[in-house]
């Protein structure tokens, strides 16, 4: 039995404003069909990636996981317990505005960390993971005071902070700048090899998954399926362009997504 | 060209002598009596006679006293049935027709009634003001609440917030900054309500001022009463402008 098993799960979403559907519809009227019938498992320690075009339910799947959204049908198992609501062990990072925007740095990080007893203790491990993620001298700054790769940083030091079995990150590199990009992406690595726990990552950079993945998972389109699963064995750090398996993989998931790539 | 004085101060001052001098050439070239529209110089002589006989201070204080009580009253009730309202389904679709059938009502609307429960004497006034500011509070600060951005509440179920933390850590914070928006406007229609309501069921205020000079063909007083509602209006408006500039509502 895997850590998180995803059983036969489906969601429709009620769509209000497209009630009216040719009668050979397959789909109920009104409703979208966004995730059909979805079969995953993942292992403890593990760092997933899924890829998939835009729209197909990515984030839909991660909130389900992480209990915030429920499924239309089927179910999700977390360490043999079904999932029912959100847990303070299981963390997510949000696509943007994660941070509470009235709360500064420190404040955000002591969030997950408030109900220690210890006050000393907890001052040293808010203090260890804003360093962590360097971002010592803007413990007293607010979110909109801060770049936006640092506030990815500090909701990443919040996330960890907490020491969490499993970290949600959806698109947590989106809207960074290219240097931001690779820095904050090879941090991540570095922390799920030296803390080891459960990582799922939704990314639209078929890069960081190659870099990055245990395993990586690519979804269809609308209703979403699962594409492709595939473990990779390569050894890090990884280099696309010299690794030719990495690339060959690469130009693969490319045209698996709809484009011919050139590299 | 180098001004001797702030421009944030100069161009409004100037904007000011202007009024006066087109007021006073407007009363030469109408030919009116002073009787009927008296000129700046007549104005001011009254305001100082006023002033310095405590009638301005205490109708004054009398009229802040009113709008302070009633609007206070709104924001406390008005404030947290919003944010109940914005947070419960069922409870707002229950409240929710109600205040919106009562709110286009104008407050003025319920002199009479105002008077019969209320007597005469500050109380109705006050009920009055409450009336003004309550449903808008209410109002505006559901709006407030449903706006908020679902991800803050994903984070609080994902920190495992009570909800009484909910409340204080989230939705308080988020919705700040519209309230005090909503308290500025609510506060400007309680200055309006005052004046109408003094002119009815009390002895005193800036409105019992105005009718009552009105009543003694003292259109001097008048004036004076309009000047000092409009100066008064506007220092409200400059208290609430200070606290939603504050640095801990720029927070979105
Ligand atoms: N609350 C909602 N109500 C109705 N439809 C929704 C809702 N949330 C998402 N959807 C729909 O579900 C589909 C999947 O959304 P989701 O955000 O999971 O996509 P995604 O794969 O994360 O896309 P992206 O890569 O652009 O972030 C979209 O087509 C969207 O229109
Ligand atoms: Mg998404």
């Amino acid at each position: 039995m895997s850590f998180i098993e995803i059983k036969n799960l489906s969601k429709n979403y009620v769509n209000r404003r497209n009630t009216k559907r040719a009668p050979d519809d397959p789909e109920q009227p009104g409703e979208m069909k966004v995730l059909d019938d979805i079969n995953l498992e993942f292992e403890e320690g593990e760092m997933v990636c899924i890829l998939g075009p835009s729209g197909c339910g990515k984030s839909t799947l991660l909130r389900i996981i992480a209990g915030f959204d429920t499924a239309s049908s089927g179910e999700v198992i977390i360490d043999k317990e079904k999932v029912t609501g959100a847990s303070s062990d299981h963390i997510f990072v949000f696509q943007q505005n994660g941070l509470l925007p009235w709360m500064n740095v420190w404040d955000n990080v002591e969030l997950g960390l408030r109900h220690m007893e210890n006050e000393e203790e907890k001052n040293e491990r808010i203090q260890e993971y804003i360093d962590l993620v360097e971002l010592n001298g803007f413990e007293y700054n607010l979110p909109c005071q801060l770049s936006g790769g640092m506030q990815r940083r500090a909701e990443l030091a919040r996330a960890l902070a907490v020491k969490p079995d499993i970290l949600y990150l959806d698109e947590p590199f989106t809207g960074l700048d290219y240097l931001t990009h690779l820095k904050i992406r090879e941090e991540v690595v570095n922390i799920h090899e030296y803390i080891g726990k459960t990582m799922i990552m939704v990314t639209h950079f078929i890069e960081d998954a190659l870099v990055m993945a245990d395993r990586i998972i690519v979804f269809s389109e609308r209703p979403t399926s699962i594409k492709m699963a595939r473990k990779l064995d390569f050894s890090r750090p990884r280099n696309i362009n010299k690794d030719p398996g990495l690339s060959e993989l690469r130009d693969e998931i490319f045209l698996m997504l709809g484009v011919s790539y050139v590299a | 060209m180098k001004l001797p004085i702030k421009p944030a101060i100069f161009y409004p001052t100037l904007s000011i002598v202007i009024l006066v001098f087109v007021w006073e050439a407007t009363i030469r070239l109408s030919g009116w009596s002073e009787q009927v529209f008296p000129g700046p110089v007549i104005v001011f002589k009254a305001f100082l006679e006023l002033l310095l006989d405590g009638t301005l201070f205490n109708h004054s204080v009398a009229s802040l006293y009113r709008v302070t009580v009633g609007f206070y009253l709104a924001a406390i009730l008005g404030i947290p049935l919003g944010i109940l309202l914005g947070m419960h389904r069922v409870a707002n679709s229950m409240v929710n027709p109600i205040v919106q059938f009562l709110r286009p009502i104008s407050p003025l609307a319920w002199i009479p009634l105002a008077m019969l429960w209320f007597g005469i004497g500050d109380n109705p006034a006050i009920f009055l003001i409450f009336l003004s500011s309550f449903f808008s509070l209410v109002v505006a600060t559901a709006i407030a609440v449903r706006t908020i951005n679902p991800i803050y509440f994903q984070v609080a179920a994902n920190f495992n917030f009570s909800g009484k933390e909910t409340i204080t850590k989230v939705v308080i914070p988020a919705i700040t900054p519209d309230v005090v928006t909503a308290l500025r406007l609510t506060i400007a229609v309680a200055w309006l309500v005052v004046v109408a309501a003094e002119m009815i069921a009390v002895q005193s205020g800036l409105g019992y001022l105005i009718l009552d000079s009105r009543n003694a063909l003292r259109m001097d007083y008048v004036m004076v009463g309009m000047i000092v509602i409009g100066f008064i209006g506007l220092f409200l408006d400059l208290i609430m402008q200070k606290l939603s500039k504050q640095d801990w509502l720029a927070t979105r």
